[in-house]
Protein backbone atom coordinates (compact mmCIF):
# COMPACT_ATOMS: atom_id res chain seq x y z
CA UNK A 1 0.00 0.00 0.00
CA UNK A 2 2.81 2.40 0.93
CA UNK A 3 6.28 1.96 -0.50
CA UNK A 4 9.19 3.99 0.80
CA UNK A 5 12.48 4.01 -1.03
CA UNK A 6 15.76 5.15 0.50
CA UNK A 7 14.14 7.72 2.74
CA UNK A 8 16.52 10.16 4.38
CA UNK A 9 15.61 12.84 6.86
CA UNK A 10 18.05 15.31 8.34
CA UNK A 11 17.39 17.87 11.05
CA UNK A 12 20.12 20.38 10.44
CA UNK A 13 23.13 18.20 9.84
CA UNK A 14 21.96 15.40 12.12
CA UNK A 15 20.51 12.48 10.19
CA UNK A 16 17.36 11.13 11.87
CA UNK A 17 16.70 8.59 9.13
CA UNK A 18 19.24 7.13 6.76
CA UNK A 19 18.20 5.35 3.57
CA UNK A 20 15.18 3.57 4.97
CA UNK A 21 13.21 1.24 2.69
CA UNK A 22 9.93 -0.05 3.96
CA UNK A 23 6.78 -1.45 2.53
CA UNK A 24 3.48 -1.12 4.37
CA UNK A 25 1.25 -3.97 3.26
CA UNK A 26 -2.46 -3.50 2.82
CA UNK A 27 -4.72 -5.11 5.47
CA UNK A 28 -1.70 -5.96 7.58
CA UNK A 29 -0.10 -4.61 10.72
CA UNK A 30 3.36 -3.22 10.22
CA UNK A 31 5.22 -2.65 13.46
CA UNK A 32 8.17 -0.28 13.59
CA UNK A 33 10.33 -0.94 16.63
CA UNK A 34 13.48 0.60 17.97
CA UNK A 35 14.95 2.32 20.98
CA UNK A 36 14.10 5.89 21.83
CA UNK A 37 15.67 8.35 19.43
CA UNK A 38 16.04 5.71 16.72
CA UNK A 39 13.81 7.66 14.35
CA UNK A 40 10.48 5.86 14.73
CA UNK A 41 8.35 8.96 15.13
CA UNK A 42 10.21 10.67 12.32
CA UNK A 43 9.57 7.73 10.02
CA UNK A 44 5.89 7.69 10.91
CA UNK A 45 5.56 11.42 10.26
CA UNK A 46 7.16 11.00 6.85
CA UNK A 47 4.89 8.10 5.93
CA UNK A 48 1.86 10.12 7.05
CA UNK A 49 2.99 13.07 4.96
CA UNK A 50 3.37 15.44 7.91
CA UNK A 51 6.92 16.23 6.93
CA UNK A 52 8.76 15.97 3.63
CA UNK A 53 11.78 13.66 3.48
CA UNK A 54 15.16 15.24 2.79
CA UNK A 55 15.49 12.72 -0.02
CA UNK A 56 13.91 9.50 -1.13
CA UNK A 57 10.45 8.65 -2.34
CA UNK A 58 7.15 7.57 -0.84
CA UNK A 59 4.47 5.97 -2.98
CA UNK A 60 0.93 5.60 -1.82
CA UNK A 61 -0.73 3.03 -4.09
CA UNK A 62 1.46 4.12 -7.01
CA UNK A 63 0.85 7.82 -6.35
CA UNK A 64 3.79 10.07 -5.51
CA UNK A 65 3.05 10.96 -1.90
CA UNK A 66 5.84 13.51 -1.43
CA UNK A 67 4.89 15.90 -4.20
CA UNK A 68 1.17 15.31 -4.02
CA UNK A 69 -1.08 18.38 -4.33
CA UNK A 70 -2.60 19.37 -1.01
CA UNK A 71 -6.12 18.76 -2.24
CA UNK A 72 -5.41 15.15 -3.14
CA UNK A 73 -3.48 14.67 0.09
CA UNK A 74 -6.49 15.80 2.12
CA UNK A 75 -8.73 13.48 0.13
CA UNK A 76 -6.49 10.58 1.09
CA UNK A 77 -6.28 11.73 4.68
CA UNK A 78 -9.99 11.40 5.12
CA UNK A 79 -9.29 7.69 5.06
CA UNK A 80 -6.31 7.89 7.40
CA UNK A 81 -6.21 8.05 11.16
CA UNK A 82 -3.35 8.87 13.46
CA UNK A 83 -2.76 8.40 17.15
CA UNK A 84 -0.05 10.82 18.21
CA UNK A 85 2.56 10.00 20.81
CA UNK A 86 1.17 12.66 23.15
CA UNK A 87 -2.45 12.30 21.97
CA UNK A 88 -2.76 15.81 20.48
CA UNK A 89 -6.43 16.17 21.39
CA UNK A 90 -7.94 19.53 20.51
CA UNK A 91 -7.84 21.37 23.83
CA UNK A 92 -10.85 23.54 23.19
CA UNK A 93 -13.21 20.62 22.58
CA UNK A 94 -14.54 18.01 24.99
CA UNK A 95 -14.11 14.29 24.49
CA UNK A 96 -17.32 13.93 22.50
CA UNK A 97 -16.45 16.71 20.08
CA UNK A 98 -12.88 15.48 19.73
CA UNK A 99 -14.06 12.04 18.67
CA UNK A 100 -16.82 13.49 16.51
CA UNK A 101 -14.51 16.08 14.95
CA UNK A 102 -13.85 14.40 11.61
CA UNK A 103 -17.47 13.26 11.38
CA UNK A 104 -18.64 16.84 11.85
CA UNK A 105 -16.08 18.16 9.39
CA UNK A 106 -16.22 15.65 6.59
CA UNK A 107 -19.67 14.07 6.67
CA UNK A 108 -23.28 15.27 6.54
CA UNK A 109 -24.46 12.70 9.05
CA UNK A 110 -27.24 13.60 11.47
CA UNK A 111 -26.10 14.41 14.98
CA UNK A 112 -28.10 11.38 16.11
CA UNK A 113 -25.99 9.09 13.93
CA UNK A 114 -22.77 10.79 14.96
CA UNK A 115 -23.71 10.35 18.60
CA UNK A 116 -24.19 6.64 18.02
CA UNK A 117 -20.84 6.30 16.27
CA UNK A 118 -19.03 8.24 18.99
CA UNK A 119 -20.64 6.10 21.68
CA UNK A 120 -19.51 2.95 19.88
CA UNK A 121 -15.96 4.20 19.45
CA UNK A 122 -15.71 5.31 23.06
CA UNK A 123 -17.06 1.95 24.21
CA UNK A 124 -14.32 0.25 22.20
CA UNK A 125 -11.66 2.13 24.13
CA UNK A 126 -13.53 1.77 27.43
CA UNK A 127 -14.41 5.44 27.91
CA UNK A 128 -18.16 5.53 27.28
CA UNK A 129 -19.74 8.04 29.63
CA UNK A 130 -16.73 10.42 29.57
CA UNK A 131 -18.06 12.45 26.64
CA UNK A 132 -18.37 15.67 28.62
CA UNK A 133 -14.79 15.76 29.98
CA UNK A 134 -12.28 18.24 28.61
CA UNK A 135 -8.82 17.02 27.52
CA UNK A 136 -7.26 18.79 30.50
CA UNK A 137 -9.34 16.58 32.81
CA UNK A 138 -8.00 13.33 31.35
CA UNK A 139 -5.02 11.31 32.48
CA UNK A 140 -2.35 10.60 29.87
CA UNK A 141 -3.66 7.09 29.33
CA UNK A 142 -7.25 8.21 28.95
CA UNK A 143 -6.23 10.95 26.51
CA UNK A 144 -4.45 8.34 24.42
CA UNK A 145 -7.54 6.16 24.31
CA UNK A 146 -9.66 9.14 23.27
CA UNK A 147 -7.08 9.86 20.58
CA UNK A 148 -7.49 6.29 19.39
CA UNK A 149 -11.26 6.60 19.31
CA UNK A 150 -10.87 9.80 17.32
CA UNK A 151 -8.46 8.16 14.87
CA UNK A 152 -10.88 5.34 14.06
CA UNK A 153 -14.05 7.46 14.08
CA UNK A 154 -14.26 7.60 10.29
CA UNK A 155 -13.31 3.92 9.89
CA UNK A 156 -10.12 4.86 8.07
CA UNK A 157 -8.42 2.48 5.69
CA UNK A 158 -5.08 3.02 7.36
CA UNK A 159 -4.26 3.98 10.94
CA UNK A 160 -0.92 5.20 12.25
CA UNK A 161 -0.10 4.61 15.91
CA UNK A 162 2.78 6.34 17.66
CA UNK A 163 3.51 4.48 20.89
CA UNK A 164 -0.16 3.54 21.44
CA UNK A 165 0.50 1.72 24.70
CA UNK A 166 3.20 3.79 26.36
CA UNK A 167 1.93 5.45 29.52
CA UNK A 168 -1.00 3.04 29.82
CA UNK A 169 -1.61 0.64 32.69
CA UNK A 170 -1.18 -3.04 31.71
CA UNK A 171 -4.91 -3.70 31.36
CA UNK A 172 -5.58 -0.69 29.13
CA UNK A 173 -2.44 -1.50 27.17
CA UNK A 174 -3.74 -5.04 26.64
CA UNK A 175 -7.13 -3.76 25.52
CA UNK A 176 -5.57 -1.29 23.09
CA UNK A 177 -3.22 -3.92 21.72
CA UNK A 178 -6.06 -6.32 21.03
CA UNK A 179 -8.08 -3.47 19.55
CA UNK A 180 -5.29 -2.73 17.09
CA UNK A 181 -5.04 -6.44 16.38
CA UNK A 182 -8.77 -6.66 15.66
CA UNK A 183 -8.61 -3.64 13.36
CA UNK A 184 -6.54 -5.63 10.91
CA UNK A 185 -7.71 -9.16 11.71
CA UNK A 186 -11.45 -8.58 11.75
CA UNK A 187 -12.12 -5.37 9.88
CA UNK A 188 -9.13 -5.48 7.50
CA UNK A 189 -7.74 -2.03 8.17
CA UNK A 190 -4.08 -1.35 7.58
CA UNK A 191 -2.09 -0.38 10.65
CA UNK A 192 1.35 1.06 11.13
CA UNK A 193 2.38 0.82 14.76
CA UNK A 194 5.43 2.47 16.24
CA UNK A 195 6.39 1.05 19.60
CA UNK A 196 9.25 0.08 21.82
CA UNK A 197 7.10 -2.44 23.66
CA UNK A 198 8.66 -5.63 22.28
CA UNK A 199 6.08 -8.16 23.47
CA UNK A 200 3.02 -6.18 22.39
CA UNK A 201 4.70 -5.21 19.13
CA UNK A 202 5.67 -8.75 18.17
CA UNK A 203 2.32 -10.18 19.23
CA UNK A 204 0.32 -8.06 16.77
CA UNK A 205 2.83 -7.69 13.96
CA UNK A 206 2.42 -9.17 10.52
CA UNK A 207 5.59 -7.42 9.58
CA UNK A 208 8.28 -5.96 11.81
CA UNK A 209 10.82 -3.28 10.98
CA UNK A 210 13.58 -2.73 13.51
CA UNK A 211 15.25 0.68 13.48
CA UNK A 212 18.52 1.63 15.05
CA UNK A 213 20.03 5.09 14.74
CA UNK A 214 17.87 5.87 11.75
CA UNK A 215 18.69 2.68 9.84
CA UNK A 216 16.68 -0.50 9.34
CA UNK A 217 18.71 -3.27 10.96
CA UNK A 218 16.21 -6.09 10.66
CA UNK A 219 12.95 -6.77 8.93
CA UNK A 220 10.59 -9.72 8.69
CA UNK A 221 7.81 -11.54 10.47
CA UNK A 222 7.66 -11.59 14.24
CA UNK A 223 9.25 -15.05 14.21
CA UNK A 224 12.07 -13.89 11.96
CA UNK A 225 12.83 -11.18 14.47
CA UNK A 226 12.54 -13.49 17.49
CA UNK A 227 14.96 -15.95 15.96
CA UNK A 228 17.27 -13.44 14.39
CA UNK A 229 20.95 -14.17 14.67
CA UNK A 230 21.89 -10.48 14.63
CA UNK A 231 23.39 -9.55 17.98
CA UNK A 232 21.77 -6.07 17.95
CA UNK A 233 18.34 -7.53 17.30
CA UNK A 234 18.82 -10.12 20.04
CA UNK A 235 19.88 -7.46 22.49
CA UNK A 236 16.85 -5.32 21.69
CA UNK A 237 14.41 -8.22 21.98
CA UNK A 238 15.86 -9.39 25.24
CA UNK A 239 16.38 -5.89 26.58
CA UNK A 240 19.80 -6.77 27.90
CA UNK A 241 22.07 -3.92 28.96
CA UNK A 242 25.16 -5.54 27.45
CA UNK A 243 25.61 -5.93 23.75
CA UNK A 244 26.54 -4.09 20.60
CA UNK A 245 23.97 -1.33 21.20
CA UNK A 246 25.46 1.01 23.78
CA UNK A 247 23.11 2.35 26.42
CA UNK A 248 24.98 5.64 26.58
CA UNK A 249 24.95 7.89 23.54
CA UNK A 250 27.92 9.98 24.72
CA UNK A 251 30.94 10.11 22.53
CA UNK A 252 33.30 11.63 25.07
CA UNK A 253 34.97 9.66 27.83
CA UNK A 254 32.99 9.48 31.05
CA UNK A 255 36.09 9.86 33.21
CA UNK A 256 37.28 12.89 31.28
CA UNK A 257 33.84 14.47 31.58
CA UNK A 258 33.84 13.90 35.32
CA UNK A 259 37.26 15.50 35.64
CA UNK A 260 35.85 18.59 33.88
CA UNK A 261 38.67 18.50 31.45
CA UNK A 262 38.56 21.81 29.64
CA UNK A 263 37.42 21.39 26.10
CA UNK A 264 35.37 18.30 26.72
CA UNK A 265 32.70 19.77 28.93
CA UNK A 266 30.96 23.11 28.97
CA UNK A 267 29.06 23.72 32.14
CA UNK A 268 25.84 25.65 31.77
CA UNK A 269 26.33 29.26 32.78
CA UNK B 1 40.02 45.74 10.79
CA UNK B 2 39.06 42.12 11.22
CA UNK B 3 36.66 43.08 13.94
CA UNK B 4 35.01 45.63 11.69
CA UNK B 5 34.58 43.00 8.98
CA UNK B 6 33.14 40.56 11.48
CA UNK B 7 30.73 43.21 12.74
CA UNK B 8 29.62 43.97 9.19
CA UNK B 9 29.19 40.28 8.55
CA UNK B 10 27.07 39.91 11.67
CA UNK B 11 24.92 42.84 10.71
CA UNK B 12 24.50 41.49 7.23
CA UNK B 13 23.50 38.09 8.54
CA UNK B 14 20.97 39.63 10.91
CA UNK B 15 19.56 41.71 8.13
CA UNK B 16 19.28 38.70 5.85
CA UNK B 17 17.58 36.73 8.61
CA UNK B 18 15.05 39.51 9.11
CA UNK B 19 14.42 39.61 5.36
CA UNK B 20 13.91 35.84 5.36
CA UNK B 21 11.41 36.07 8.20
CA UNK B 22 9.57 38.91 6.48
CA UNK B 23 9.35 36.94 3.28
CA UNK B 24 8.18 33.87 5.17
CA UNK B 25 5.56 35.90 7.02
CA UNK B 26 4.31 37.44 3.79
CA UNK B 27 4.04 34.09 2.01
CA UNK B 28 2.42 32.28 4.94
CA UNK B 29 -0.10 35.04 5.56
CA UNK B 30 -1.03 35.62 1.94
CA UNK B 31 -1.27 31.88 1.32
CA UNK B 32 -3.52 31.57 4.38
CA UNK B 33 -5.65 34.53 3.40
CA UNK B 34 -6.15 33.27 -0.13
CA UNK B 35 -7.81 30.22 1.44
CA UNK B 36 -10.79 32.39 2.35
CA UNK B 37 -12.21 31.82 -1.13
CA UNK B 38 -11.49 28.06 -1.11
CA UNK B 39 -14.12 25.67 0.11
CA UNK B 40 -14.85 24.74 2.81
CA UNK B 41 -16.07 28.18 3.85
CA UNK B 42 -14.72 29.08 7.29
CA UNK B 43 -17.32 31.73 8.11
CA UNK B 44 -18.28 30.13 11.40
CA UNK B 45 -14.69 30.17 12.56
CA UNK B 46 -14.24 33.80 11.56
CA UNK B 47 -17.29 34.70 13.65
CA UNK B 48 -16.02 32.66 16.60
CA UNK B 49 -12.69 34.47 16.42
CA UNK B 50 -14.40 37.84 16.12
CA UNK B 51 -16.29 37.01 19.26
CA UNK B 52 -13.16 35.85 21.11
CA UNK B 53 -11.06 38.81 20.05
CA UNK B 54 -13.76 41.47 20.18
CA UNK B 55 -15.83 40.69 23.22
CA UNK B 56 -12.74 39.84 25.23
CA UNK B 57 -11.28 43.27 24.51
CA UNK B 58 -14.42 45.34 25.17
CA UNK B 59 -13.68 46.07 28.80
CA UNK B 60 -10.11 47.22 28.34
CA UNK B 61 -11.08 49.33 25.31
CA UNK B 62 -13.82 51.05 27.30
CA UNK B 63 -11.47 51.65 30.19
CA UNK B 64 -8.60 53.07 28.14
CA UNK B 65 -11.05 55.12 26.08
CA UNK B 66 -12.51 56.70 29.19
CA UNK B 67 -9.22 57.72 30.71
CA UNK B 68 -7.74 58.87 27.41
CA UNK B 69 -10.71 61.22 26.89
CA UNK B 70 -10.50 62.46 30.45
CA UNK B 71 -6.80 63.20 30.41
CA UNK B 72 -7.06 64.83 26.98
CA UNK B 73 -9.71 67.18 28.37
CA UNK B 74 -7.46 68.15 31.27
CA UNK B 75 -4.36 68.64 29.17
CA UNK B 76 -6.24 70.33 26.33
CA UNK B 77 -7.96 72.73 28.68
CA UNK B 78 -4.67 73.63 30.33
CA UNK B 79 -3.07 74.42 26.97
CA UNK B 80 -6.06 76.09 25.33
CA UNK B 81 -6.71 78.27 28.36
CA UNK B 82 -3.32 79.90 27.75
CA UNK B 83 -4.66 81.17 24.43
CA UNK B 84 -8.10 81.88 25.78
CA UNK B 85 -9.67 79.41 23.38
CA UNK B 86 -11.24 76.90 25.77
CA UNK B 87 -14.21 76.66 23.42
CA UNK B 88 -11.99 74.67 21.01
CA UNK B 89 -11.66 71.87 23.56
CA UNK B 90 -14.30 69.66 21.93
CA UNK B 91 -12.65 69.90 18.52
CA UNK B 92 -9.22 69.25 20.00
CA UNK B 93 -10.31 66.15 21.85
CA UNK B 94 -12.27 64.76 18.92
CA UNK B 95 -9.48 65.27 16.40
CA UNK B 96 -6.82 63.82 18.67
CA UNK B 97 -8.90 60.76 19.45
CA UNK B 98 -10.34 60.07 16.01
CA UNK B 99 -7.18 60.67 14.02
CA UNK B 100 -4.55 59.37 16.36
CA UNK B 101 -5.17 58.13 19.85
CA UNK B 102 -8.18 55.92 19.18
CA UNK B 103 -6.53 53.82 16.47
CA UNK B 104 -3.10 53.65 18.11
CA UNK B 105 -4.19 52.97 21.68
CA UNK B 106 -7.01 50.69 20.54
CA UNK B 107 -4.58 48.65 18.46
CA UNK B 108 -2.09 48.50 21.34
CA UNK B 109 -4.79 47.24 23.67
CA UNK B 110 -5.87 44.67 21.10
CA UNK B 111 -2.26 43.52 20.88
CA UNK B 112 -1.90 43.24 24.62
CA UNK B 113 -5.24 41.62 25.24
CA UNK B 114 -5.95 39.49 22.17
CA UNK B 115 -2.74 39.45 20.12
CA UNK B 116 -0.67 37.86 22.83
CA UNK B 117 -3.41 35.29 23.41
CA UNK B 118 -3.48 34.44 19.70
CA UNK B 119 0.27 33.86 19.62
CA UNK B 120 0.27 31.79 22.79
CA UNK B 121 -2.71 29.72 21.68
CA UNK B 122 -1.26 28.91 18.28
CA UNK B 123 2.16 28.24 19.81
CA UNK B 124 0.69 25.79 22.29
CA UNK B 125 -1.26 24.10 19.52
CA UNK B 126 2.10 23.55 17.86
CA UNK B 127 3.79 22.25 21.00
CA UNK B 128 1.01 19.76 21.64
CA UNK B 129 0.90 18.70 17.97
CA UNK B 130 -2.69 19.87 17.60
CA UNK B 131 -1.69 21.56 14.37
CA UNK B 132 -0.40 18.23 13.05
CA UNK B 133 -3.53 16.53 14.30
CA UNK B 134 -5.68 18.96 12.28
CA UNK B 135 -3.48 18.32 9.29
CA UNK B 136 -3.94 14.55 9.70
CA UNK B 137 -7.70 15.02 9.96
CA UNK B 138 -7.65 16.69 6.54
CA UNK B 139 -8.22 20.17 7.95
CA UNK B 140 -5.87 22.79 6.57
CA UNK B 141 -4.47 24.46 9.69
CA UNK B 142 -3.76 27.65 7.79
CA UNK B 143 -7.37 27.91 6.73
CA UNK B 144 -8.66 26.96 10.16
CA UNK B 145 -6.19 28.68 12.47
CA UNK B 146 -4.42 31.55 10.73
CA UNK B 147 -6.90 32.94 8.22
CA UNK B 148 -9.91 33.36 10.55
CA UNK B 149 -7.81 35.17 13.13
CA UNK B 150 -6.30 37.63 10.66
CA UNK B 151 -9.71 38.41 9.18
CA UNK B 152 -11.35 38.63 12.59
CA UNK B 153 -8.71 41.05 13.89
CA UNK B 154 -9.05 43.19 10.75
CA UNK B 155 -12.83 43.37 11.08
CA UNK B 156 -13.05 43.73 14.84
CA UNK B 157 -10.45 46.42 15.48
CA UNK B 158 -12.37 49.17 13.60
CA UNK B 159 -15.44 48.39 15.69
CA UNK B 160 -13.46 48.45 18.91
CA UNK B 161 -11.83 51.71 17.90
CA UNK B 162 -15.20 53.25 17.06
CA UNK B 163 -16.25 52.37 20.57
CA UNK B 164 -13.01 53.77 21.98
CA UNK B 165 -13.59 57.04 20.10
CA UNK B 166 -17.16 57.36 21.29
CA UNK B 167 -16.39 56.65 24.92
CA UNK B 168 -13.28 58.84 24.82
CA UNK B 169 -15.18 61.84 23.47
CA UNK B 170 -17.98 61.25 25.98
CA UNK B 171 -15.51 61.18 28.85
CA UNK B 172 -13.81 64.30 27.45
CA UNK B 173 -17.18 66.05 27.39
CA UNK B 174 -17.91 65.17 30.99
CA UNK B 175 -14.54 66.40 32.24
CA UNK B 176 -14.47 69.46 29.95
CA UNK B 177 -18.04 70.64 30.42
CA UNK B 178 -19.10 69.35 33.81
CA UNK B 179 -15.81 69.61 35.68
CA UNK B 180 -13.90 72.40 33.96
CA UNK B 181 -16.91 74.48 32.92
CA UNK B 182 -16.46 74.75 29.16
CA UNK B 183 -19.62 75.93 27.44
CA UNK B 184 -21.47 72.76 26.28
CA UNK B 185 -22.82 74.43 23.14
CA UNK B 186 -19.38 75.57 22.06
CA UNK B 187 -17.86 72.18 22.88
CA UNK B 188 -20.26 70.32 20.57
CA UNK B 189 -20.44 72.99 17.88
CA UNK B 190 -16.67 73.27 17.47
CA UNK B 191 -16.42 69.50 17.45
CA UNK B 192 -18.96 69.26 14.64
CA UNK B 193 -17.41 72.10 12.69
CA UNK B 194 -13.78 70.97 12.83
CA UNK B 195 -14.06 67.21 12.41
CA UNK B 196 -14.45 66.33 8.72
CA UNK B 197 -15.18 63.09 6.93
CA UNK B 198 -11.55 63.11 5.92
CA UNK B 199 -10.51 62.81 9.57
CA UNK B 200 -12.94 60.01 10.18
CA UNK B 201 -11.74 58.17 7.10
CA UNK B 202 -8.17 58.51 8.29
CA UNK B 203 -9.27 56.85 11.52
CA UNK B 204 -10.99 53.99 9.68
CA UNK B 205 -8.04 53.33 7.41
CA UNK B 206 -5.68 53.21 10.37
CA UNK B 207 -8.02 50.91 12.26
CA UNK B 208 -8.22 48.43 9.41
CA UNK B 209 -4.48 48.62 8.77
CA UNK B 210 -3.58 48.09 12.42
CA UNK B 211 -6.04 45.21 12.81
CA UNK B 212 -4.55 43.47 9.80
CA UNK B 213 -1.01 44.11 11.04
CA UNK B 214 -1.70 42.73 14.51
CA UNK B 215 -3.47 39.70 13.02
CA UNK B 216 -0.63 38.90 10.65
CA UNK B 217 2.18 39.39 13.18
CA UNK B 218 0.55 37.51 16.05
CA UNK B 219 -0.58 34.53 13.98
CA UNK B 220 2.71 34.27 12.12
CA UNK B 221 4.89 34.36 15.23
CA UNK B 222 2.68 31.83 16.99
CA UNK B 223 2.65 29.50 14.00
CA UNK B 224 6.43 29.61 13.64
CA UNK B 225 7.19 29.50 17.37
CA UNK B 226 9.84 27.03 18.45
CA UNK B 227 7.68 24.18 19.73
CA UNK B 228 8.82 24.28 23.34
CA UNK B 229 7.42 25.94 26.45
CA UNK B 230 10.18 28.48 26.35
CA UNK B 231 9.71 29.04 22.64
CA UNK B 232 6.04 29.91 23.11
CA UNK B 233 6.88 32.32 25.93
CA UNK B 234 9.46 34.06 23.79
CA UNK B 235 7.13 34.14 20.81
CA UNK B 236 4.40 35.82 22.85
CA UNK B 237 6.73 38.57 24.02
CA UNK B 238 8.08 39.00 20.53
CA UNK B 239 4.60 39.24 19.05
CA UNK B 240 3.60 41.99 21.45
CA UNK B 241 6.80 43.96 20.92
CA UNK B 242 6.78 43.65 17.14
CA UNK B 243 3.08 44.48 16.88
CA UNK B 244 3.47 47.57 19.04
CA UNK B 245 6.47 48.85 17.11
CA UNK B 246 4.77 47.94 13.85
CA UNK B 247 1.69 49.90 14.84
CA UNK B 248 3.72 53.03 15.52
CA UNK B 249 5.66 52.75 12.26
CA UNK B 250 2.55 52.12 10.21
CA UNK B 251 0.88 54.97 12.06
CA UNK B 252 3.53 57.39 10.87
CA UNK B 253 3.24 56.16 7.29
CA UNK B 254 -0.56 56.36 7.23
CA UNK B 255 -0.62 59.75 8.96
CA UNK B 256 1.70 61.18 6.34
CA UNK B 257 -0.79 60.09 3.68
CA UNK B 258 -3.74 61.66 5.46
CA UNK B 259 -2.44 65.13 6.30
N1 LIG C 1 12.02 18.47 15.08
C1 LIG C 1 13.24 17.96 15.30
N2 LIG C 1 14.31 18.77 15.28
C2 LIG C 1 15.55 18.27 15.48
N3 LIG C 1 15.83 16.98 15.72
C3 LIG C 1 14.80 16.12 15.78
C4 LIG C 1 13.46 16.56 15.58
N4 LIG C 1 12.65 15.48 15.67
C5 LIG C 1 13.45 14.43 15.94
N5 LIG C 1 14.75 14.80 15.99
C6 LIG C 1 15.90 13.92 16.21
O1 LIG C 1 15.74 12.79 15.38
C7 LIG C 1 16.05 11.59 16.08
C8 LIG C 1 14.89 10.62 16.01
O2 LIG C 1 13.80 11.15 16.75
P1 LIG C 1 12.42 10.40 16.87
O3 LIG C 1 11.98 10.00 15.50
O4 LIG C 1 11.51 11.25 17.62
O5 LIG C 1 12.80 9.11 17.71
P2 LIG C 1 11.86 8.04 18.39
O6 LIG C 1 10.44 8.35 18.08
O7 LIG C 1 12.32 6.74 17.81
O8 LIG C 1 12.14 8.08 19.86
C9 LIG C 1 16.43 11.99 17.48
O9 LIG C 1 17.82 11.93 17.59
C10 LIG C 1 15.93 13.39 17.64
O10 LIG C 1 16.81 14.13 18.43
MG1 LIG D 1 8.79 8.79 19.29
Amino acid sequence: MIHCKSLCKKYGSVPALDRVDIHVREHKTTVIMGGSGSGKTTLLRLIAGLEPPTSGEIRYKEEDFVHMPRKRLYELRESMGMVFQYSALLNSLNVYNNVAFTLHEHTDLDEEVIRTIVTMKLEQVGLRGMEHLMPSELSGGMAKRVALARAIAMDPAIVFFDEPTSGLDPISAGVITSLIHNLTEKTHHTSVVVTHDVDAGLSIADHVVLLWQGCVIAEGTADDIRHSADARVKQFIEGSPDGPIPFSRSTTSYVEDLMHKPGTVRLAQ
Amino acid sequence: MNMAIAACGNMGRRFLRILCRLGDAATLSSASLSLVVNPPWQGRHIVIQMYNIGVGSLMIIALTGTFTGMVLALQGYYTLAKFGSESMLGAGIALAIIRELGPVLGAMMLTARAGSAITAEIGIMRVTEQVDALEMMAINPRARIIMPRIIAATLVLPLLIALFDLIGMGAGYIVGVDLLGVNPGAFIAEMQAKVTTHDINAGWVKAVGFGFLVGVICTYIGYRATPTTEGVGKATTQAVVLSSVGILILDYILTSFFL
